[in-house]
């Protein structure tokens, strides 16, 4: 088996700030790898650039594209990055209003995706987005709503059907629980663990709430000021910290 | 020279082979956008200060030129621009369709066919037909290069879950040779098959956003629909009161106090000429 995404050395400046020093993993296919630390420690920063949306000033990214076989993201032309990632990856933002088209019906954003691959039948664009909307458990008559009149949570899921109508086999998830009540988090959480299960998605999956990460991810990174300073399995790291960091983190976050 | 105070044609001649230049690059690339130094014209934009420099670069003393406005020869801005093309390049005017070897329009194709060796230069208000969906610039330019055009799609799809069908009449999109999405200029979507392989050259010119695009002769130009929602034009349950024309696009006129109203062809030269001669009324 061939690892599905490979990072190697990679790091990522903002001015003389190292936001994300010589990160390397490999993901597998049907992985969910969460990476966790706290505000500040380079969590999005390693995320962009592993999705193309930042170009790391050293390193590579390697995905196994079922189109196009092993490629280096960060050599793609900017034309099949693009492509890439609006067929084969989805990536769900902390703030759904940056991941969804506000200004058009919850139906058209679950069908951009079709479209801009060429689907062109109403009818067909429409019935497919119906059905992804009550896969994310939303009531079919709220098609033709815009996102503007659905709650924070109801957004988050809208976000999620959108990225995966079009069966992606990767997705990128920067806190996608972040900023959303207790109650409407569970919801969100159950259900991302159903559809990774049953789509056998592999993820990335940034946050910096370790019950998030013990819910959804099987392996896990742990940065601090850019660098990753522990990984393993999840369980494993989560119970038996390693890092001195680690420990702390888990001791605030996870009282016994 | 027509006169001491300008150039013929009124632009001087290196800004005149700046706009043939971008006309060029245009016709070479049918339906991209090419930006162009525009000039300020002796007109305020809204009255085709875009047009009319395309018409001032392109235009001859052995041309013939007519200019409508809304598919009419007479309205203040028809002829004015008339006169001025008139003064200061010279040229023989007409409002026949037939006649004329350059025609500059807004709103409006005209009705008689056009054929080969004819220009059609349109007028544009807003170039950018993903302006609406996308207001940022290098991100539109980029959906361009990349004919990323889902989004275009979108807008039409969001149009029939809200009203039934594809409620755009105006300025309605099309695909140019299969490469370049386009806004035709806010001519009724009506116009939009007379611009499928025409015979003639269409030149569009943006005078405020200072862009100019093209559709050479016998260019495809599809207007974009859905499989089950084709695109359609506009039809009228009346003929045209004054010529009697079933295929012409009419206006609807109220002809009277009490709201007494009447559908006329809104090209005046079509409907004229079906009048005055009966072989042109078949
Ligand atoms: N666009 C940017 N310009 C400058 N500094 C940035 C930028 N993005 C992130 N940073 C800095 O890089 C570091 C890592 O940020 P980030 O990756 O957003 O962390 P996290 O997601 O873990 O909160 C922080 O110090 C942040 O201030
Ligand atoms: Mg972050
Ligand atoms: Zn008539």
């Amino acid at each position: 088996m061939k690892p599905l995404l490979s990072a190697r050395g990679l790091t990522k400046r903002f001015g003389a700030r190292v936001a994300c020093r010589d990160a390397a993993f490999d993901l597998w296919p049907g992985e969910v790898l969460g990476i966790v630390g706290e505000s500040g420690s380079g969590k999005t920063t390693l995320l962009n650039c592993l999705a193309g949306r930042l170009t790391p000033e050293a390193g590579s990214v390697t995905y196994d594209s079922a189109a196009y076989g092993a490629v280096d993201v960060h050599d793609l032309s900017e034309a099949r990055r693009r492509l890439l990632s609006r067929t084969e990856w989805g990536f769900v933002n902390q703030d759904a209003r940056e991941g969804l088209r506000m200004g058009v019906s919850a139906g058209a954003n679950i069908g951009e995706r079709l479209m801009a691959v060429g689907a062109r039948h109403y009818g067909d664009i429409r019935r497919t987005a119906s059905d992804w909307l009550s896969r994310v458990e939303i009531e079919r008559d709220r098609l033709d709503d815009r996102p503007t009149t659905y709650s924070g949570g109801m957004r988050q899921r809208l976000q999620i059907a959108r990225n995966l109508v079009s069966e992606p086999r990767l997705v990128f998830m920067d806190e996608p629980t972040g900023g959303l009540d207790v109650s409407v988090q569970a919801r969100i959480l159950d259900l991302l663990r159903s559809l990774v299960g049953s789509l056998h998605l592999s993820a990335v999956l940034v946050t910096h709430d370790l019950g998030v990460a013990r819910l959804l991810t099987h392996r896990l990174m742990v940065m601090q000021g850019g660098a990753v300073v522990e990984d393993g399995l999840t369980d494993q790291v989560l119970d038996d910290p390693q890092h001195a960091y680690t420990q702390m983190l888990v001791a605030s976050i996870l009282p016994v | 020279m027509a006169d001491d105070a300008y150039n013929y044609a009124y632009l001087d001649e290196q800004t005149k082979r700046m706009i043939r230049r971008a006309i060029l690059k245009a016709v070479a690339v049918p339906g991209y956008q090419v930006p162009f130094g525009g000039r300020e014209m002796p007109l305020p934009y809204g009255w085709g200060t875009g047009g009319i420099q395309v018409t001032a670069a392109i235009i001859g003393r052995d041309d013939t030129l007519k200019v409508i406005d809304q598919g009419a020869d007479d309205t203040t801005n028809a002829v004015s621009i008339r006169r001025f093309f008139a003064k200061v390049a010279e040229v023989a005017t007409t409002t026949r369709t037939d006649e004329a070897t350059v025609i500059q329009t807004r709103h409006r194709v005209p009705e008689t066919p056009l054929r080969e060796g004819q220009i059609l230069v349109f007028q544009v208000p807003i170039p950018e037909p993903l302006r609406m969906l996308e207001p940022r610039e290098t991100e539109t330019r980029t959906l361009h290069a990349l004919s990323e055009y889902g989004v275009m799609q979108v807008s039409l799809y969001e149009s029939i879950a809200r009203h039934g069908r594809i409620s755009k009449g105006y300025n309605y999109p099309v695909m140019v040779n299969g490469r370049y999405i386009m806004s035709p200029s806010p001519i009724p979507k009506f116009d939009n098959p007379k611009l499928d392989r025409s015979p003639a050259l269409q030149l569009y010119g943006a005078g405020r956003e200072k862009r100019i695009y093209a559709v050479p002769p016998y260019t495809p130009v599809k207007s974009l629909d859905f499989d089950d929602h084709p695109f359609e034009i506009e039809t009228w349950e009346q003929c045209c009161a004054l010529c009697g024309s079933k295929e012409s696009f009419l206006d609807e006129m109220i002809v009277d106090d009490d709201g007494k109203h009447l559908f006329v062809c809104s090209d005046t030269d079509y409907c004229e000429r079906r009048r005055t001669l009966p072989e042109a009324a078949e």
